[in-house]
């Protein structure tokens, strides 16, 4: 990302649109809210399992990629969302 | 009747004086204050005619891991930081899932708070009022329960003999060591740990004690507001912190060789049944608090030669205790009050004061009562002003009352 934007400009401004651009910003809210080394969250990683994460940090994982990519989650897709990867699909199947 | 003994093995603290016991001991015999002018901007928006506070010597943010820390009400941080350095002072490593030094059946936590997490409370109030729902914090509940303290310690430690969080205001921390003295003697568990947390300063905490004209608004003066026994105090100063003890079975804490500060030899908790603030005038309850915890410990009045006061700086509530101590004990013992250093920190407070009481009997030393200028003649006990007093102690008993006529003593004797 070019440096010195402001985020919600960005996120105003310029929507993401591919896989790794969902991956990078995903990995940016998972170390905000998890504090995981943004190059620790690859796509074939579980949340629970691989990257410790528990139930109420998802939910704030889940807010804060609406916030930034648009897209709601709703309680029981979350649930089904295991790996990273899962999270990046939905997200890419369901932008605006 | 239990044969158990109890001893203390472990000291952990954060207060206005400083972020760990060592720093607070330094601080109490230098006659340092830990209170000073607020330091928020909502002071003079909200124009509080208190605008003084103990707060915190160092920032609980910078002791914890920023993940952790976010998750973390300000009172559950603090008990987290006093507990880890009191496991730890006990020589006590930190528990995996492989390794265990206490066996968590046998271990468990008793950390009580006034208030517990307002201050989340009120702020994520404020995000869904301004935000909406998706603003709140999924952790919200967590962070204000009363009992979020005692839990993140408890989840931390391992343990597994219960979890418990007394509230009895200004009596919780005492109280918290009182209950984990009773975890131990009743074969609960061999190793508790114990005491009390609170960090409650915000506008309208400070707002209501104001108006419950019980704090001091001697804003110009903060370092000499807080002024135990003296003629001119005018009401306590809120502060904050933690202060936590391990306590441990005596056989089991000697068998492993571990360093006894001291015993716990008894503890008497009352209550006076009579107002919401007030003590009774003729102090029964505070009375029969001390009795009992010296009888429980096996001795006479004559054998305590300190006494660790409550006294908040308030008008009614120093002269009361002192009438109080001089009925249960007399007025040979060496009296002091911290609360004009520390400030007043409410759930920590009981748990703070018994670790200096537990020092005075470690280092033979006394601190002094801070802002001490003259002493008011009502209340007729040797109170130590100026320099630390040092004194060969057997016995010392620490006092805390808090509002609701909660009346807790604990009695500690030389290991």
């Amino acid at each position: 990302m070019p440096a010195g934007i402001d985020r919600e400009h960005r996120e105003r401004e310029h929507p993401v649109a591919d896989n790794a651009e969902i991956l990078a910003g995903l990995a940016e809210i998972v170390e905000e809210v998890a504090g995981v080394a943004q190059d620790d969250v690859t796509a074939e990683k579980s949340f629970v399992d691989d990257l410790d994460i528990d139930s109420l940090s998802m939910v704030e994982i889940a807010v804060q990629a609406e916030d930034k990519f648009g897209v709601k989650i709703p309680d029981d897709e979350l649930a089904n969302l295991k790996t990273v990867g899962d999270a990046v699909n939905y997200v890419s199947a369901n932008l605006k | 009747m239990s044969n158990i003994d109890v001893v203390i093995t472990g000291l952990g603290a954060t207060t206005p004086l400083g972020g760990d016991v060592a720093s607070t001991w330094d601080g109490l015999l230098a006659g340092k204050s830990g209170i000073g002018p607020l330091v928020a901007d909502w002071v003079e928006k909200f124009d509080l005619p208190v605008k003084i506070g103990a707060q915190l010597a160092e920032d609980p943010t910078e002791r914890l891991p920023r993940v952790q820390a976010r998750r973390l009400d300000r009172c559950e941080q603090v008990a987290v930081i006093a507990a880890r350095e009191a496991w730890a002072d006990a020589g006590f490593t930190v528990p995996t899932d492989d390794h265990q030094d206490v066996e968590p059946e046998r271990l468990g936590v008793a950390i009580g708070t006034g208030v517990g997490g307002p201050v989340t409370l009120i702020n994520q109030f404020g995000l869904l009022q301004e935000h909406g729902i998706r603003k709140v914090s999924p952790l919200t509940v967590p962070m204000l329960m009363p009992n979020g303290p005692a839990a993140h310690v408890g989840i931390e430690l391992k343990a597994r003999a219960g979890v418990h969080s007394p509230a009895s205001a200004c009596a919780s921390g005492a109280e918290g060591i009182a209950t984990g003295y009773e975890m131990i003697r009743s074969g609960r568990a061999d190793v508790v740990v114990a005491g009390g947390a609170e960090a409650c300063i915000h506008p309208i905490t400070l707002a209501g004690f104001a108006q419950a004209r019980t704090v001091s608004t001697r804003n110009d003066d903060p370092a000499r507001a807080s002024r135990p026994f003296d003629v001119d105090r005018d009401g306590f100063v809120l502060g904050e912190g933690s202060g936590v003890v391990v306590l441990e079975r005596a056989d089991l804490a000697k068998a492993r060789g571990a360093r006894i500060y001291a015993t716990l030899s008894g503890f008497g908790i009352t209550s006076d049944g009579y107002h919401i603030t007030g003590n009774h005038p003729e102090g029964i309850g505070q009375i029969a608090a001390m009795r009992t915890a010296i009888e429980m410990a096996g001795l006479t009045a004559a054998d305590v030669g300190h006494v660790n006061a409550h006294a908040t700086s308030t008008v009614v509530g120093d002269i009361g205790e002192a009438a109080a101590i001089r009925a249960a004990i007399g007025d040979h013992t060496v009296v002091t009050a911290l609360k004009g250093a520390l400030g007043h920190l409410v759930g920590g407070a009981g748990a703070v004061e018994g670790i200096a009481t537990i020092l005075a009997i470690y280092h033979g030393l006394i601190p002094a009562t801070l802002n001490l200028d003259n002493l008011d003649p009502k209340v007729q006990l040797d109170v130590v002003s100026g320099e630390p007093r040092k004194a060969d102690l057997s016995a010392a008993l620490s006092n805390s009352f808090g509002f609701g006529g909660h009346n807790t003593a604990l009695l500690f004797t030389a290991a």
